[in-house]
């Protein structure tokens, strides 16, 4: 479904991903674990056509489809879902005339008929249940006031709604207590299913206990250096980071 | 760090819509200021001597002032001798009652039909073409429940008494330069009175258009709401794209009495100039409300999105008992644009209340500062202000300024400020575009959410327009 | 100035008296912070009207004083500590202090989960001075404050709280701090409360702080605390203040947060006649939250100053500040909220807001915002409103046949209640509320004011309700 292919970024003349490779297929989850600044979130947004970044070399591909040449929201359209890191408020804009709007212009995309008002709450209801949000959050502006939680929560929400072929989470564990973490992972775990890939990014194990991946893999200093089970995660939850360090120099050492 | 302003710039850059010139045969005085100009004028309208005087104590008044230079705006010099102060389409100096074909094309371009059709029944027009009303709608309509809307000339011929109780009340002549210029030549404008306990049953509105070139409008809007009566007055404003400055000075007085209410929104797009700065309206306008009687309100609503340079507080003196002033504001500054905008709230009475809500946008190079002030006096007891005033930034070359004042000299008063600042960001953008949504949906959503709280104040098909202007004022500046 | 100077000399006599009696049993780095601490102490001596920082709240009461250490020698039998607070609070982890000691005999440790240990600094300091090491007196900055400094030198007790990772403590901590009378005819005491709160990657943690007079008179308590909440970490925090109504109580809390970490502080003060109050949180890792509470409830001539500082010092940070105040008879209340936004801070979202009202003419409030705003894409509001009761609310209740007083208690506590409602634990909730009513319902004696007659005048406030 995915296939990342030597993949370089930067941003101004620091360069963040030093030939990234990965392969995601239908129905899987994988977990991109790794340090602060080791270039997950950017992996990320440049999945999704963030336009801060620049791809330096390096394809990805996309259901057959080269990624990189699309607009952001021509991604969206054909079904790339990022969870937002730090999701963004739009003061004044309702979250259900948000979601509707977004809803409606990839259904338009797929060929799909519009969904109307009513057919659009009801689902927003259900998908609301899933997530154990409070109704009256689809009311208020696009993220305003929401605590962190809320906001986590309201992206999973999203992506429950919009149901895309691939979900990339970044760091939607962080800022979530035991309880919301719960949910969050009830919720993307509702939504696994053989046709849809998940990419999980996070700092901690601990999300991992609920949401469990199929593979693994260590990003570091903007390479991928492991890939494994589940059980790798484990491992980098009793060794820390530095142990990779220690691994790398060996590794680069033994070449 | 992102680069704010990419590619959102290169969206479509639509020009000015409004920028046509109509010709037409005009009457007018010649350029320059002096008492000899002042006659003329008063002369051609044929205006009563008490008139004629007061507008020649002002111009001397005048001459002894200084332009004020605190506000937070810069220009050069304003020739004021080479200024043509009355100029108005030879057809209606004459004082036909036919309307001239080309004013009906004009004003049809413009979208404002001055015929009184079934589709907009529910607002009458008074048109005011660079110096004269030429045309007012619905009077007879009106008339039959008391309700007075006509030009101002023709208030003053028409219910003289009425004027002159009122003209000056609440911006007295000598009240600031610009104000103390339009009483000393101010040409035409609305006049409106609702009789007691009537509530006006439709929209009245103004529409402005200066179309000579080196002309000045100088109008004068005056608004009285007897006890318990109602109205909803309108006023819009479009210039043609000239590149030499015209001086709009425009003095608008509300008087409301016991339980009265008036809601006055303005939507103001004089031509901006262009994107270099060159030409464009100075629009130095002075709107005052006097909340007279008991529990009495005057609400003020503005979308300011044209202009050159605005310069302009409408405010609100309340001065009955329990009486309640609002101003919600959204000001848009794009290119070289400034605004200096903001409100004054004064409160004498007891148990007074006054919300202020500013939403300033700011984009290319504008600049755009709120500048209001709460003052509430000794008497006003438990006298309440909130104050709102949100700047919203469109990349990183334009500039949002906040200067409220605050004046207690009641303890009993409450007061809650907020202020906030923030950039659009690319990543609000992103966001949108992330979930499907195209950049051009993207901005439109993201500014009209921003300035909701002040549309819901406008009149239904005010509000639709504003929408769609700030978006057209936007286009080409959103990073 | 001579006069003030002369009574701090007692606090470098009890720093000798202390150094002498713990004899060299500390380990080197916790004697120099304490030297260090006294020494800046003696530097910066009590602050004056002059200090910016202290311009509305005069310490001279306390600093003209004399007070004698805290006795070394405490019994439960010296505190007045019922039945009904066990009761109360039986599902907590209950620390009890009596006099500044912690009273083994009082204290409900109860079942803790692994990783998690509460322990009296005391203890902590004599068997594993190095598990404190790491933190102990390294947030709070004691170079700037002279009360801190003050606590520093001389602190002997409080609570060590330690919470390891990935621990979701159920059961709240309490820490109740007792001040009961002194045998004999001796001088009243200067405590000096110390605690020090560790809450560990991914852990959840309740913790109250509650000063309760139980009969002392006329002392003065010095508190500091400091909390360290690691990366994903959650704590609710609570500091309750009902010191005896002549009592001083000084307190600094000093919070310090990692990346996403969710702090929630909450101080509620009542009691004692002049209260100060620091309260800081610097948000130093990505993505942190912040939520800031306070509630002031005062009469007659308390003096309540709550001073708070927001220090965003890195980006996608948020803080939600709400203070609100009652303040009746000749009272004072002062609130400063800071709110710095360091450079690079950016997307930082803040937004603070101080609500009083005022019930007599004789109250006095002093309301101020600081802001130091050093990066500019950020969101930063702020809102201050002093009022009086609304005479229409009052006048609605008692149009529906409620008394005067019941109709302006209601709407008081209304007005509490946004704060008081957020408190976790529900007993302290109540014990909160009912003695919010008591103190109202005392109001009715001549506080030495000329307040005024009920419900008379006034307005606001009738906000979000």
């Amino acid at each position: 479904m995915l296939e990342i292919k030597d993949l370089h970024v930067s941003v101004g003349d620091h360069e963040i991903l030093r030939g990234v490779d990965l392969k995601v297929g239908r129905g899987e989850v994988h977990a991109i674990m790794g340090p602060n600044g080791s270039g997950k979130s950017t992996l990320a947004q440049v999945l999704a056509g963030r336009d801060v970044y620049t791809v330096t070399s390096g394809e990805v591909i996309f259901e057959g489809k080269d990624l990189l040449v699309m607009a952001p929201e021509d991604r969206a359209r054909e079904g790339i879902f990022l969870a937002f890191q730090y999701p963004v408020e739009i003061p004044g804009v309702s979250n259900l005339y948000f979601l509707r709007s977004a809803l409606n212009t990839i259904r338009k995309a797929r060929g799909l008929e519009e969904i109307d008002a009513m057919d659009f709450l009801k689902l927003a209801r259900d998908k609301m249940k899933l997530l154990d949000m409070d109704e009256n959050l689809m009311q208020r502006p696009v993220n305003e006031g929401f605590s962190g939680g809320e906001k986590k929560r309201n992206e999973i929400f999203q992506m429950a709604i919009l149901e895309p072929r691939l979900a990339i989470l970044d760091e939607t564990d962080s800022g979530l207590d035991i309880d919301a973490l719960k949910i969050v992972a009830n919720g993307v775990n509702a939504l696994r299913s053989p046709e849809r890939a998940i990419v999980v990014v996070t700092h901690y194990q601990r999300l991992l206990n609920y949401i469990v991946p199929d593979v693994v893999h260590v990003l570091y200093d903007g390479r991928i250096v492991r890939s494994g089970d589940k059980r790798l995660a484990l491992e980098l939850e009793e060794k820390g980071y530095g142990w990779l360090e220690d691994d790398r120099q060996l590794s680069a050492a033994g070449r | 760090m992102p680069t704010p302003v990419s590619n959102v710039e290169e969206l479509a850059n639509q020009e000015y819509k409004y920028g046509f010139v109509t010709e037409i045969e005009t009457d007018s005085v010649p350029p320059g200021l002096s008492e000899e100009i002042i006659r003329l004028i008063a002369a051609k309208k044929r205006e009563p001597d008490w008139l004629l005087e007061w507008r020649l104590k002002s111009y001397r008044y005048w001459l002894t002032m200084k332009e004020p230079t605190w506000a937070n705006v810069h220009y050069p010099p304003i020739p004021y001798q080479d200024y043509v102060y009355y100029v108005a389409p030879k057809s209606a100096a004459s004082g036909s009652k036919q309307i001239d074909p080309e004013l009906l094309r004009t004003y049809e371009k413009l979208g404002i039909p001055l015929q009184e059709r079934e589709l907009l029944a529910g607002v009458a027009v008074d048109a005011v073409f660079d110096s004269v009303s030429v045309a007012t709608t619905f009077k007879d309509k009106l008339k039959e429940m008391g309700i007075i809307f006509c030009s101002f000339s023709e208030a003053v011929q028409e219910h003289p008494d009425l004027v002159r109780k009122w003209l000056g009340s609440v911006v007295p002549y000598t009240d600031n330069f610009f104000a103390t210029l339009n009483s000393a030549v101010f040409s035409d404008g609305s006049f409106c009175y609702v009789p007691k306990g009537v509530r006006c049953p439709m929209e009245l509105s103004t529409y402005f258009r200066i179309n000579a070139k080196n002309s000045g409008q100088f109008e004068r809007t005056l608004i009285i709401a007897d006890e318990g009566a109602y109205v909803s007055y309108l006023e819009g404003c479009t210039a043609p794209m000239r590149d030499t400055h015209q001086l709009h000075a425009a003095v608008v007085e509300l008087i409301a009495l016991d339980n009265a209410t008036i809601k006055y929104s303005t939507v103001q797009n004089w031509y901006p100039g262009d994107k270099q700065g060159r030409g464009g309206i100075y629009n130095f306008v002075t709107k005052r409300g006097k909340c007279l009687g008991k529990n009495s309100k005057i609400s003020w609503t503005q979308v300011e999105t044209g202009s050159a340079i605005t310069w302009k507080y409408p405010s609100c003196i309340l001065q009955g008992e329990g009486s309640v002033g609002e101003f919600y504001s959204v000001a848009l500054t794009n290119h070289y644009q400034q605004a200096d905008t903001g409100t004054k709230m004064i409160h004498i009475g007891k148990n007074t209340k006054s919300t202020i809500v500013s939403k300033g946008i700011s984009a290319g190079h504008g600049q755009n500062s709120y500048r209001g002030m709460v003052k509430i006096l000794q008497g006003a007891q438990n006298a309440r202000n909130y104050s709102q005033c949100d700047s919203l930034l469109l990349g990183d070359q334009c500039g949002a300024h906040t200067f409220p004042y605050l004046e207690v000299r009641n303890p009993t008063a409450t007061v809650e400020h907020e202020a906030s600042t923030s950039k659009i960001g690319e990543d609000q953008i992103f966001y949108c575009r992330q979930r499907g949504i195209s950049t051009e949906d993207a901005v439109s959503m993201i500014v009209n959410g921003f300035c909701k709280q002040v549309f819901k104040e406008l009149p239904m098909e005010f509000a639709v327009e504003a929408q769609k202007l700030l978006s057209v004022s936007l286009e080409g500046s959103v990073g | 100035m001579t006069a003030v100077k002369g009574q701090q000399d007692q606090y470098f006599a009890h720093f000798a008296a202390l150094e002498e009696r713990l004899s060299g049993t500390e380990p080197e780095w916790l004697r120099a912070v304490r030297k260090s601490a006294i020494e800046r102490f003696g530097d910066l001596g009590f602050p004056t009207t002059r200090d910016e920082e202290w311009r509305f709240t005069s310490v001279a009461p306390i600093a003209r004083r004399a007070f004698r250490p805290p006795p070394e020698r405490v019994s439960p039998a010296d505190a007045r500590f019922g039945q009904s607070e066990r009761a109360d609070f039986a599902h907590c982890t209950l620390l009890v202090f009596v006099n500044g000691r912690y009273v083994e005999e009082l204290a409900s440790p109860n079942g803790l989960p692994a990783g998690v240990r509460v322990r009296s600094l005391r203890a902590a300091l004599a068997s594993e001075p190095e598990t404190l090491e790491p933190h102990l007196a390294r947030y709070v900055p004691f170079e700037r404050n002279a009360f801190a400094a003050l606590n520093t030198a001389l602190m002997e007790d409080g609570a060590f709280v330690e919470v390891g990772k990935d621990v979701a403590l159920e059961r709240p901590i309490y820490l109740l701090f007792l001040a009961a009378p002194l045998p004999g005819k001796s001088a009243p005491a200067a405590y000096h409360p110390r605690n020090l709160i560790v809450v560990g990657r991914g852990s959840q943690a309740t913790v109250v702080e509650h000063y309760l007079s139980a009969g002392g008179a006329g002392y003065f308590t010095n508190a500091v605390t400091e909390a360290v909440v690691g990366d994903n970490a959650r704590l609710d925090y609570t500091k309750v203040q009902q010191e005896s109504g002549d009592a001083y109580h000084i307190a600094t809390v000093q919070v310090h947060q990692a990346r996403f970490s969710s702090v929630t502080t909450r101080v509620v003060a009542l009691g004692g006649v002049l209260n100060r109050e620091d309260t800081c949180t610097v948000l130093d890792g990505e993505g942190a939250e912040s939520l800031l509470q306070g509630l002031y409830v005062i009469h007659g001539r308390q003096h309540v100053d709550n001073h708070t500082t927001i220090d965003h010092a890195q980006p996608h940070c948020s803080s939600r500040e709400l203070y609100k105040g009652v303040l009746d008879g000749a009272s004072n209340g002062v609130f400063n909220g800071k709110i710095i936004v360091r450079r690079g801070a950016q997307k930082t979202d803040s937004k603070q807001s101080n609500k009083n009202l005022l019930l007599s003419e004789s109250a006095v409030i002093n309301t101020k915002p600081q802001l130091e705003i050093y990066a500019d894409d950020v969101k930063c509001t702020h809102g201050a409103t002093i009022g009086q009761m609304d005479p229409e609310a009052v006048f609605y209740l008692r149009s529906r046949g409620i008394g005067l007083e019941e109709a302006r208690a209601m709407l008081i506590e209304a007005f509490a209640n946004d704060i008081l409602d957020r408190i976790p634990l529900a007993p302290l909730r109540t014990r909160l509320q009912r003695a919010l009513t008591d103190k109202l319902a005392a109001k009715g004696q001549p506080a030495g004011t000329g307040a005024s007659p009920a419900g008379e005048r006034v307005s606001v406030l009738v906000e979000e309700a």
